[in-house]
């Protein structure tokens, strides 16, 4: 180790190299982590591990039907469901209705409304902030006038007054608002988005609008590893019930938001091996230096190595020296570059900005899994850049290598 | 059989028609060829002549720092030939102590750090590796200048911490090429008296010298002519 200090200039650019280089890879790794837990948190926004179901059209003629059949679901197919799939762990209907007049005081806007069910809070994530509830089952049982409002929709209607406990006129019909949804970041939808939403119980909905069919149905399984056979089964039973071939996909309209998510998340892994490779390269780079460094030193140390191998040094020893040297570069300047790289990802976090581009793209977050990878990227680089050098080192002959000036 | 073994020990250096060729791009250089030569135990040997005439290749061979290409050469009845190079490597770093014209320090390592390598590369622990360098650099006067690195001291001392490092592990074989070809002559003087006293304590010497006035204190002068021993001046032991 001691021979390093003949090179200290040298030395400290290429331990700088290898700090760069692990800096990149890291950084690039925590900016896809953060990107990665953001876009799942997004992802989650509509809702986690949910399937949607809309009513389609047949396509098979089916025990005597003929095809173009409209199916449609009403409010007992969800206890139908409920019944015969014990695997589901929450089964909704959802009404919808478009332009209905919302009015307070002086303002009133067209919007979408929605007649849901309780469960909604937490399949589709509809999280009140403090001081406000969501639909309830009494709610559901008394067929209540209470509505929930999305956050965006709140601020159009009310500004910055509070919400909760006013009254807002439903086309010219008194609702008591009970909460205003969480803000959240939300990725995928159908017909809008949800904080421009209101909600109001499913019973409610049917008795004021009379409307007999949901808009779409949806399901969240108690378990998230079966979501095809869960599928095949609902077109069973649901087949049965409406009569229509299980083979008939154009029946339901089914939008498995959990495939989604599985896909989401591989386009992510690809996001990040890609910028990790990335990252390694600039590592790689660094490495070369180290191998050059290494090279370069052999050369220089000719002489010494003779001397060594004169007074007994075996060709392991040899070779175990220049190992350890290309080691000592690359953990001297990967420990700078993973501290380094961990005080400003940490730094970032604690910085407070509020910006629409954070909330898409996350803050970079550096893992204990990425740590692990950066350490072994540089092991296999201060291996690779190492073995080679030290390999010529030790295969010098003692007796040119003491004549070498 | 016994007497067989006996005379065995009594020999430190056995070589039977040694040659030793090298390639030199295309042409074939042939620095020693056939070379018989027995040293015995506790000689103190010089070598002597003209440059190219095939010494260091010789002593490279003494001092398994290099095979024959051809021939037997025994080390303390060892046959060399057959050894890997991590065996020739124990053998330079346990029976031979290599002395060089220069020095041959590592110069960024202490007095100390220098006499302390063979030792490590011959897995010595630390409380008997301390005093064994301690007791060597004592033992050539330079008891005082353990922290000094090479740069700090005369050519003397530097040849003086080369002969400690040289002893570190109690070779039975001193080789020394040319010890005091860059030293003054009172350095130079001390350097032989300092071999002789080795010598004195049971050491078998063997010394490449062009000054006459040390081949005229060894035992024995082996004079070599273009990779030959010359028989007119020397005769080489059978």
């Amino acid at each position: 180790m001691r021979d390093f200090r003949k090179q200290k200039k040298r030395m400290t650019l290429t331990i700088l190299a290898i700090a760069w280089g692990t800096i990149s890879i890291m950084l690039l790794l925590a900016f896809g982590e953060g990107l990665r837990l953001q876009m799942s948190k997004n992802q989650r926004g509509l809702g986690e591990g949910i399937v949607i179901l809309w009513g389609g059209q047949t396509s098979i003629p089916f025990e005597g039907l003929g095809r173009g059949r409209q199916i449609r679901f009403m409010e007992d197919d969800v206890s139908y469901m409920q019944k015969r799939m014990p695997e589901l762990r929450h089964v909704a209907g959802e009404y919808s209705r478009w332009g209905v007049n919302l009015r307070y005081k002086d303002k009133i806007f067209g919007q979408n409304v929605v007649g849901v069910y309780p469960c909604y809070e937490d399949i589709r994530t509809h999280y009140p902030q403090a001081g406000g509830r969501f639909i309830n089952d009494l709610d559901m049982q008394q067929k209540r006038r209470v509505i929930f409002l999305g956050d965006k929709l709140k601020t159009k209607l009310f500004g910055d007054e509070d919400a909760v406990g006013k009254q807002v006129l439903m086309n010219s019909i008194p609702f008591t608002v009970i909460g205003v949804m969480e803000e959240k970041m939300q990725m995928s939808m159908y017909s809008g988005p949800d904080k421009e939403k209101a909600s109001i119980p499913a019973t409610t909905f049917s008795a004021i609008f009379g409307d007999q069919y949901f808009n779409l149905i949806i399901y969240q399984p108690k378990e998230f590893d079966n979501m095809k056979g869960i599928e095949k089964r609902l077109f069973e039973i649901m087949g049965a019930k409406h009569k229509f071939d299980p083979e008939d996909k154009q029946a339901i309209s089914v939008w498995d938001v959990a495939a989604n998510e599985k896909e989401f998340n591989n386009i992510m892994i690809g996001l990040q091996m890609f910028l990790g490779i990335v990252g390694g390269m600039s590592l790689l780079i660094a490495g070369v230096g180290v191998a050059n460094i290494m090279y370069v030193s052999i050369k220089e140390r000719t002489r010494e190595i003779g001397i060594k191998m004169a007074i007994g040094a075996k060709r392991k020893y040899i070779l175990g020296q220049f190992l350890v040297e290309a080691f000592s570069i690359t953990g001297v300047g990967g420990f700078f570059g993973m501290s380094l790289s961990y005080i400003l990802t940490e730094t970032f976090k604690r910085i407070p900005i509020q910006s629409d581009v954070l909330s898409f793209m996350g803050r970079p977050t550096v893992s204990l899994e990425i740590g692990l990878i950066v350490i072994f990227v540089l092991g296999v680089i201060g291996f690779l850049s190492g073995i080679f050098p030290a390999m010529k080192a030790s295969s010098v002959n003692p007796v040119e290598s003491l004549r070498y000036e | 059989m016994n007497k067989d073994n006996e005379v065995e020990v009594q020999i430190m250096i056995d070589m039977i028609s040694v040659r030793k060729q090298y390639m030199t791009g295309n042409v074939q250089f042939e620095a020693l060829k056939g070379i018989d030569l027995k040293i015995g135990k506790n000689e103190f040997i010089s070598i002597m002549g003209p440059s190219g005439s095939g010494k260091s290749t010789l002593m490279n061979i003494m001092g398994c720092l290099d095979v024959p290409t051809q021939g037997e050469y025994n080390l303390e009845g060892i046959s060399v030939r057959t050894l890997s190079s991590n065996q020739l490597a124990e053998i330079r770093n346990q029976k031979v102590g290599f002395v060089f014209q220069s020095f041959n320090l590592l110069p960024y390592a202490t007095a100390y750090e220098n006499v302390e390598i063979p030792l490590l590369f011959a897995g010595v622990k630390a409380r008997p590796r301390k005093e064994r360098v301690v007791r060597l650099l004592s033992q050539v006067g330079l008891a005082d200048k353990m922290a000094n690195r090479p740069t700090e001291m005369s050519g003397g001392e530097m040849q003086r911490v080369a002969i400690a490092r040289a002893l570190a592990n109690k070779p039975n074989l001193i080789l020394a090429d040319e010890p005091t070809g860059n030293l003054d002559s009172k350095s130079g003087g001390e350097i032989i008296l300092l071999f002789r006293r080795l010598w004195e304590e049971g050491h078998t010497i063997v010394i490449i010298t062009h000054d006459q006035n040390i081949a005229n204190q060894t035992h024995k002068t082996i004079r070599l002519k273009d990779g030959m021993i010359d028989n007119g001046n020397g005769h080489p032991q059978k």
